[in-house]
């Protein structure tokens, strides 16, 4: 205890704080580009899933396997898989596109059912009459399914995202200088775990804790009839 | 030649066959109603007609055109005249009152906008609703959501129009202003195909009524001619039942 109170005017440095800064925002930038990327490819994983008719059937069960598959395997599994699987083909990429893109293949499995979830909240008989009136399938998801799904979609997949930021503490194991990496390394520098890892558990709740607030004003916003209509409005501005 | 012919026409939910040979023709400016007990395949036929459910066999002519369900270019052809409004109005909700009725002629007709937005309010105004222009259909009764989806059906210019039971999910008090709707569009020489369990309304605008039962038809007629002396058992039970008064 006497060995923490001795530290702190050391560990709370510029230098130091500015590291943890850094980090956190390394923490914040693979999880939002990773989870923005896979949010946009788990729509069209969605929309391939629902091609109708036979000779589709194939790229069905692509999608279906694709989101059973990786919802079952460890996310530490995934940061590895890809890790090998990228440096497999490309030698030199860096461990922020690795991060990255196994945040990425991982978000895709987990909000392509949110999505599909949305999409079917949806009374299918709108559906009908949008193609009773020849309106393609991409019409009708982009122009009547979509837009009535968002206020189901948006709350679980920003829960998701944010719930998503602690997880990647875990590419730290392949070292990107996220977070959690810093907090071992500062560790290694003799400060006291305790102190460190106090701090970085802080640094974690700091991030998480506005965004989860944020996340359920969206939610009761959109739940109401007139969040429904004032989102309709944005959209179309 | 008939506007619309359909012959042993079949179609089955699954191992179920809910269509059994169904065969019957439709003339120009004619408003045939389609009649029969609940889950006697009434809807099903809209359904086929309108390719939201595949048929198993059967043909379906337009005019000279044959319509083969199987391929996506004579299936717009299909829905190209003809349209469909059905007992939940089924009006997209994200849509004010105007988008649903221009939607379809903008997008896929691609008629010019401003003739297109004429049209939709000479058809909003002939079913009543000149002031709800821009609420939404959650701002709307039944009844005049169902005058909305029936402004949205006619602004595509449809040949046929195809009715699913559109009074029978409405109050009471709601049902004349849709059926003066509908009345309107029969005087106007409008075809149409009507499911209805409005007997007294089928009577006064049905120029020809179709019995159906279990999938198939038991008798055709003109209203008088099945209400009052229905020929065969069936369609006597029926008429005894729906027509108590
Ligand atoms: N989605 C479905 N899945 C399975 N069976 C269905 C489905 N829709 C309808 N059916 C069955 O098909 C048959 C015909 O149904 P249909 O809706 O065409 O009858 P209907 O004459 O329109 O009846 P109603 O007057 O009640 O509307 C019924 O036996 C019904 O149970
Ligand atoms: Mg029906």
């Amino acid at each position: 205890m006497e060995r923490i109170l001795e530290q702190i005017p050391r560990f709370f440095t510029f230098r130091n704080m500015e590291l943890l800064l850094e980090a956190a925002g390394m923490t914040l930038a693979i999880t939002s580009v990773g989870c923005i990327i896979g949010f946009g490819l788990a729509f069209v994983l969605v929309y391939l899933r629902q091609t109708p008719g036979k000779w589709a059937a194939p790229l069905r069960f692509l999608c279906i396997a694709y989101v059973e598959i990786f919802r079952r395997i460890p996310f530490l599994v995934v940061i590895y898989l890809v890790l090998f699987f990228i440096q497999a083909f490309i030698a030199d990429a860096s461990l922020f596109t690795i991060a990255v893109i196994a945040i990425c293949t991982y978000a895709i499995a987990y909000t392509a059912e949110i999505i599909r979830g949305g999409l079917e909240s949806v009374p299918r008989e709108q559906v009908e009459a949008a193609r009773a009136m020849n309106l393609s399938r991409f019409q009708t998801t982009t122009q009547i399914v979509l837009p009535q799904a968002w206020p189901v979609i948006i709350p679980p997949a920003i829960a998701f995202a944010v719930s998503f930021i602690k997880d990647t503490a875990l590419v730290s194991q392949i070292g990107v200088f996220e977070l959690t990496f810093r907090g071992k390394e500062l560790n290694n520098q003799g400060y006291s775990g305790i102190l460190v890892f106090g701090t970085i558990a802080m640094c974690y709740f700091a991030i998480s804790y506005p965004l989860t607030r944020y996340g359920q004003h969206l939610e009761t916003r959109l739940a109401t009839s007139r969040g429904r209509r004032s989102a309709r409005k944005l959209r179309r501005t | 030649m008939p506007h619309l012919a359909v012959e042993d026409l079949r179609a089955s939910y699954g191992a179920l066959e809910v269509l059994r040979g169904i065969s019957f023709s439709v003339e120009k400016g004619e408003l045939v109603a389609l009649v029969g007990p609940s889950g006697s395949g009434k809807s099903t036929v809209l359904r086929v007609l309108m390719a939201l459910n595949p048929p198993s066999s059967g043909r379906v002519q337009i005019d000279d055109i044959s319509i083969d369900y199987g391929k996506s270019g004579s299936v717009r052809a299909a829905r190209d005249r003809m349209a469909v409004v059905f007992q939940q109005y089924n009006l997209f909700q994200n849509m004010n009152v105007m988008d649903n009725v221009t939607l379809a002629p903008r997008k896929i007709k691609k008629w010019p906008v401003a003739e297109v937005e004429e049209n939709a309010r000479a058809l909003l105004a002939k079913v009543g609703l000149t002031d709800k222009h821009d609420a939404y259909p959650d701002e709307l009764s039944g009844g005049q959501q169902q005058r909305v989806a029936i402004a949205r059906a006619l602004a595509l210019k449809p040949e046929i129009l195809l009715l699913d039971e559109v009074t029978s999910a409405l109050d009471p008090e709601l049902v004349n202003e849709v059926l003066d709707t509908i009345g309107e569009l029969a005087a106007d020489g409008m075809t149409m195909i009507l499911v209805s369990h409005e007997m007294g309304f089928v009577r006064e605008v049905a120029s020809r009524v179709i019995m159906m039962d279990a999938g198939e038809i038991i008798e055709t007629g003109t209203p008088a001619e099945l209400f009052d002396a229905p020929k065969s058992q069936r369609a006597k039970q029926f008429f005894s039942k729906v027509l108590r008064h």
